[in-house]
């Protein structure tokens, strides 16, 4: 079967980031839930997505900050799972997630007001840090789904994450950018729809390379 | 001195191929550091390194050193210790002391740069002269809760710059300008950290008389109270009434530190009952620091107080398990039970040890997860990378920036 050519080659972007610090810190679980109503949403994509790349290697829990602070720190379990089942995928703006984590947050103390008087101790506070992004265009770009696949295999996996996660999430697309262009470039919606279904939450980023390389070359053995 | 290619093996092409891509971003741009000493100290050891890589990457890098006298030196230890939170007497004729050379240094030294990149509060003062050109100022030391007085005569420094830079998440105070998390890095091809024939390792056993028939218990510290070297002892006591065990401490020399030869002493004085702990001097000798913490089979760092703890990093690098106070930069290295085990006390630390003694499968999958944590978030490409970022920060404000 020939290969179906882009009607739009995909240029594969990277994002670097650096950590910006606020000076803000919270010590109680009312602390942090009032803090993360307010910080920039920076903070709020920071604290949800950095395990995701600074602790790639671990299969992939924990899943955010919050939930590992509530649990190691606060010996809040409960919480502490309630806020790493939080289903990321599901919300498509910073906003909805913040609201969903400081909801989760606060109807815990509703009902377990004891916890308000738990503290973390000096040096275990929570630091609330802000994530600057820097996108850059790389020199690879595919015109097919066979070179896609190639380039996807030696990209850094910080490229692979800014497609799927942060353009998704934090530049507010609906969809990552690889169904994006499986679908209106290539044509291939059973493709794109399948990429498009993958939790990437639940996996470390060479595990969802390789998930995405296997999907590819399946489809490519057709 | 290493080439950048020589780091592809390790990390990968495409982190090279991520600086060279952020370096072209900057071209034309030059980068003066500016610091208080050209050797020895973390500083001077990660400029000597960096320096030659971003020229070889085409950003002009520059390093120059400030000048100052003893009395000089002596007043900015005394402003390292009170920033550090302990109690020191500063006086006025102590800042008019820092002010008279930070002015000798204002009036000789050219701040050529696009880029002026201040190291730590010695050269602090230089920002007085700031024209068009950026700033940074970026603080290697833990400020998480320092002296006051101190604090605020910086402040006025301070806000002059366009960003500063801390080290931890716990360093960074309330500050009318960017502030900016980078952590220090280790150099996977120095001496300290590059990989060692196994002959080599067993020599330097062998010179110092250990044998390899027992687990080895190692921490690499100065013999400085902040290092707890009494405590760790009192650690692999508690170790040894389960498991036969031996305990190496090893440190550089502490000749010219009276406190520090007291350590010693007290040090040498507990450890002389038990053939089993082995006390070494080592001045500055980087390979075999390595080589010791290659044989070991458990890394401790029961430090008190901590800046970063870059031996720990250096530890995780070499796969090793460790356990390691949850002080200053530590918790940023281990995440406790995934990349190491994090202690609170003497009887915690003990407890780990036997632990992973223990436990031989789960030590290595504690030091496996910590080699892997270093390459991602601890080599000096990924310092090197941040710095170049910072550099970008400097002409693009927001958050999201597309290049």
């Amino acid at each position: 079967m020939e290969l179906a050519k882009a009607k739009e080659t995909f240029r594969f972007h990277t994002r670097l980031h650096l950590t910006e610090l606020t000076g803000l810190r919270a010590t109680n679980l009312t602390q942090l839930s009032g803090l993360i109503k307010e910080v920039p949403g920076s903070c709020i994509y920071h604290h949800t997505h950095r395990f995701l790349q600074q602790h790639q290697y671990l299969s992939p829990e924990p899943p955010n900050d919050f939930a590992y602070w509530v649990t190691e720190i606060l010996g809040e379990d409960e919480l502490g799972e309630m806020l790493s089942s939080i289903d990321t995928i599901k919300y498509s703006t910073i906003r909805s997630l913040r609201e969903r984590i400081t909801d989760t947050i606060d109807d815990y103390l509703k009902s377990n007001p004891l916890s308000k008087m738990k503290f973390a101790r000096t040096g275990e506070e929570f630091h609330f840090i802000k994530s600057v992004s820097f996108i850059l265009p790389t020199d690879y770009s595919a015109s097919d789904l066979k070179e896609f696949l190639d380039i996807l295999k030696k990209v850094t996996i910080d490229s692979i994450y800014f497609h799927i996660f942060e353009s998704r999430l934090r530049l507010e697309k609906n969809d990552n950018d690889f169904s994006n262009w499986i679908r209106t470039s290539i044509g291939n919606n059973l493709l794109a729809d399948k990429i498009s279904k993958l939790d990437p939450y639940t996996h470390t980023l060479e595990g969802l390379r390789d998930n995405l390389v296997s999907m590819i070359e399946r489809e490519l053995a057709r | 001195m290493a080439k950048l290619e020589e780091y592809i093996p390790i990390v990968g092409q495409s982190i090279i191929d991520d600086l060279k891509l952020l370096a072209k971003r900057l071209e034309g741009k030059c980068v003066q550091h500016i610091n208080s000493t050209a050797v020895g100290g973390g500083v001077a050891e990660i400029l000597t390194r960096a320096v030659p890589l971003l020229n070889e990457m085409g950003l002009n890098t520059k390093w120059d050193v400030i000048k100052g006298g003893q009395e000089f030196f002596e007043v900015t230890k005394k402003f390292h210790n009170c920033l550090h939170g302990r109690a020191e007497e500063i006086t006025q004729r102590d800042f008019d002391i820092f002010m008279e050379s930070s002015e000798a240094n204002i009036r000789m030294l050219n701040t050529y740069g696009d880029i002026v990149f201040v190291h730590d509060p010695q050269p602090i003062a230089l920002v007085k002269k700031r024209s068009e050109n950026k700033w940074l100022w970026r603080c290697h030391i833990d400020v998480s809760n320092p002296n006051q007085k101190v604090w605020k005569f910086l402040m006025d420094f301070i806000v002059n710059y366009d960003s500063a830079v801390f080290s931890a998440p716990s360093f960074s105070q309330r500050l009318p300008i960017r502030q900016f998390l980078i952590s220090p890095s280790i150099d996977p091809l120095s001496d300290k950290n590059k990989e060692l024939p196994q002959e080599l390792i067993d020599s330097i056993l062998r010179k110092y008389e250990i044998k390899k028939d027992k687990p080895i218990i190692t921490q690499i510290s100065r013999f400085d109270r902040l290092k707890d070297p009494i405590g760790v002892i009192q650690a692999y006591l508690q170790v040894k009434k389960y498991i036969d065990c031996q305990l190496i401490l090893a440190g550089g020399s502490a000749s010219d530190d009276p406190e520090g030869m007291q350590v010693l002493e007290e040090v040498q004085e507990k450890a002389k009952q038990d053939p089993d702990i082995h006390i070494l001097l080592l001045p500055q000798n980087d390979i075999e620091v390595n080589a010791l913490q290659r044989a070991s089979d458990v890394i401790i760092q029961k430090s008190i107080k901590e800046g970063f703890g870059l031996t720990v990093a250096e530890a995780l690098w070499k796969a090793k398990p460790v356990v390691a106070s949850n002080v200053g930069g530590i918790p940023l290295q281990i995440k406790h039970k995934y990349s190491g085990l994090l202690c609170h006390s003497i009887d915690g630390a003990a407890f780990a040890i036997k632990q992973l003694l223990h436990s031989p499968a789960y030590a290595k999958k504690l030091g496996e997860n910590g080699r892997e944590n270093v390459r991602n978030n601890f080599l000096l490409t990924r310092h090197l990378k941040e710095y170049m970022l910072l550099f970008l920060s400097l002409y693009h404000t927001e958050d999201v920036v597309k290049l």
